[in-house]
């Protein structure tokens, strides 16, 4: 979209001034969370840029690992700070997250999957409102599908379990896979369903053998979504979850609101070099499908 | 189904009939009319019953008429602790009127005897109501609340307010952004799409958490200020917990729900529009005004009211960035459902906020169409 060489000087202006707008936008969706990781590895137990960390020459005296330290729960002496307590409560809550994110994946995985195979079948009935329900949790707020879920999970006696809590993440999460699935299985020829049956194969092998293959990208996309999903949600949790299945964003939600302390930004820096991580095989996988598919860059 | 649950919720008074069901009977066959209190025999099934009760359905009772009128909590209370210790004693009382007064003389008072008329159905709109800053008086018209306790219909408009700001602000700041997106070359466009993905994948705690770092008053935002000079060391601005933060958080957290829908729709616009517009003789104001702009307003509604329906039962960045002020109505659920368990009018709030939302995705049904949502 470059200018063409007869622009006026009036129409550079607005061209450059179009993409100094569009640089800060981009600064603005971002720097946030780049400035956050710095600011992780202070040695002050304040959340701010101190003195030393801006000097030049860097001065090795303003930084230090001891908030990572502190997170990992090794309480020793250079690690506490009066203000700053020191727990194993960061890590209970990393395996509560990721042992809840797993089960509700691999739950809403499999169900999102049956359900989108079925939902493209041609002579599905009552697709549009199957539809809708399956979509709802995604579009209903929060706060309300939590409110709800708590109403409903008390009287059959689920909160404050991880039962309670893995079911409501499902019903969730289930609602992505629904949708990356669809989206992969417009791409996919039934007659090869129709070709494996007539050679003898069961709907099972079927599946497994031929089906599966083929949509595996978007299975694997609509998982990382799940997850992270799962991983992320902290307003259900807070609802549905009792000391016991304390997560990582329960925590951290009460550590923002108690303690503004610098561990919140050593678990923040975590989480987003694994969104990082989990961005970039979401964007090899679509392009891997679209490979697939035919569908070549346009 | 939860949801179907919560609606019951909202309008359920079940609950209280199931402690005092004789004495209501009673109380029904009461003529105001004629006498200014109820008859013997409702005061002696009221004694009887609050004599047998079990103690947590007794409890769960009087926090729902506590609703109804302040003082039914403490005048229970003390009143069914007498009763249990002159039952202790087996005296039973002449009259069951004048032991009840004696006890407590608000017993006498005819205004908590107007206001138990409202617990006698099993459904009630209380809650819908309460939801709108109004109340019940005795003889059951509908009024305002006290002055000091209106804070939903405020907390309603500024949800709205906010959520308004926030659509405007997204759509100003993502409009040029997924047009530069859309008309790249698709290998700088993908690499500029991470700037957009990036935050959108990363934990919506973390992002909050980021914004406080920036704007708190030793922040960075201020920090860069006072470096340049433009403010002085004394004065640095507050910009989080207050509104100013929950927008500047919400804009940017909402943003990339604005610029995808808006960057899938202006993908398939053919360039050589614009440039068949120009050739035509139009100043290019008026040739991405009259045949470029038209064409966006799909992805324009979808963006806009996908962030708008988002902001409006957004809770956790109001809760954190907005500070005192910055409450909005999702807060107000969450403090009913976890500390004031008033789960009637929890559930009525979020019935009230289900309902609109279903009017805009009604809405944006009718534009776009649902399956058109896209993730990434």
């Amino acid at each position: 979209m470059a200018l063409p060489t007869y622009a006026t000087p009036v129409q550079r202006t607005y061209y450059y001034a179009y993409l100094f707008f569009c640089g800060v936008v981009f600064f603005f969706l971002v720097a946030p969370l780049i400035a956050i990781v710095p600011i992780s590895f202070s040695k002050s137990p304040f959340m701010i840029f101190t003195e030393g960390m801006l000097a030049w020459p860097p001065e090795p005296e303003a930084w230090s690992l001891r908030w990572y330290k502190n997170m990992v729960g090794n309480c020793s002496a250079d690690v506490v700070s009066s203000t700053v307590p020191c727990s194993t409560k960061w890590m209970t809550g990393t395996v509560n997250s990721f042992f809840i994110g797993i089960t509700a994946t691999v739950i809403a995985t499999a169900l999102g999957t049956l359900a989108a195979l079925g939902l493209s079948r041609p002579h599905m009935p009552f697709k549009g409102i199957i539809m809708a329900i399956l979509i709802s949790p995604m579009i209903v707020p929060l706060i309300i599908t939590a409110a709800g879920m708590f109403f409903f999970y008390a009287r059959v006696n689920l909160v404050y379990t991880f039962t309670g809590v893995i079911l409501a993440h499902v019903a969730l999460a289930t609602p992505f896979v629904v949708i990356t699935v669809t989206a992969t299985l417009v791409g996919f020829d039934m007659n090869m369903v129709k070709a494996a049956q007539s050679l003898g194969a069961k709907p099972t092998r079927t599946f497994f053998k031929v089906i599966m293959p083929l949509i595996l990208p978007g299975i694997i996309s609509g998982a990382l979504f799940a997850f992270i999903t799962s991983f992320d949600e902290v307003v259900i949790v807070m609802f549905m979850a009792s000391l016991d299945q304390l997560t990582i964003p329960k925590q951290m939600w009460a550590g923002i609101r108690q303690e503004i302390s610098p561990v919140i930004l050593c678990m923040a820096t975590c989480l987003v070099v694994l969104s990082i991580f989990l961005l970039t095989t979401v964007e090899l996988l679509r392009r891997r499908s679209e490979k697939l598919r035919g569908i070549t860059a346009r | 189904m939860p949801i179907g649950d919560m609606l019951l919720r909202s309008v359920d008074d079940g609950q209280i009939n199931t402690v005092f069901p004789r004495t209501f009977e009673e109380y029904k066959k009461w003529d105001r009319e004629k006498d200014e209190l109820p008859p013997e025999i409702v005061y002696r099934t009221l004694f009887e019953e609050l004599a047998t009760g079990e103690k947590i359905q007794v409890g769960r009772a009087l926090t729902r008429m506590n609703y109804s009128k302040s003082g039914w909590k403490s005048l229970i209370k003390k009143t069914s602790r007498e009763i249990k210790k002159m039952t202790k004693k087996g005296e039973i009382p002449e009259s069951y009127k004048d032991t009840l007064i004696q006890i407590n003389k608000d017993w006498g008072d005819p205004t908590f005897w107007y206001s138990m008329a409202q617990m006698l159905n099993t459904k009630t709109p209380i809650y819908y109501w309460n939801a709108i800053d109004r109340t019940y008086d005795q003889d059951q018209n509908v009024i305002m609340q006290d002055e000091k306790r209106r804070i939903y219909v405020q907390t309603w408009l500024k949800t709205l307010k906010v959520s308004v700001y926030v659509t405007f602000f997204c759509l100003i700041l993502g409009f040029p952004v997924a047009h530069l997106l859309a008309n790249l070359p698709l290998r700088y466009s993908n690499l500029l799409m991470i700037f957009v993905l990036l935050p959108f994948w990363t934990s919506l705690l973390v992002r909050t958490t980021a914004w406080i770092v920036m704007l708190q008053q030793k922040g960075v935002i201020n920090g860069v200020l006072v470096w340049l000079g433009i403010l002085s060391d004394d004065g640095r601005i507050q910009m989080v917990y207050n509104e100013t933060g929950t927008l500047i958080a919400m804009t940017q957290i909402l943003l990339p729900f604005m610029i995808l829908p808006l960057y899938s729709v202006m993908r398939v616009i053919p360039k050589s529009h614009m440039r068949a517009a120009q050739n035509l003789g139009a100043k290019p104001a008026t040739a991405f005004l009259r045949v470029y702009l038209p064409q966006t307003i799909p992805g324009m509604s979808a963006g806009g009211l996908l962030v708008f329906v988002l902001a409006i039962g957004y809770f956790i960045t109001p809760e954190l960035v907005g500070g005192k002020d910055g409450k909005l109505i999702g807060s107000w659920i969450a403090y009913h459902l976890k500390t004031t368990l008033n789960w009637g009018l929890c559930a009525a709030l979020g019935a009230i906020l289900l309902g609109v939302m279903l009017i805009f995705y009604w809405l944006y049904n009718k534009i776009v169409g649902i399956d058109n949502i896209k993730l990434g």
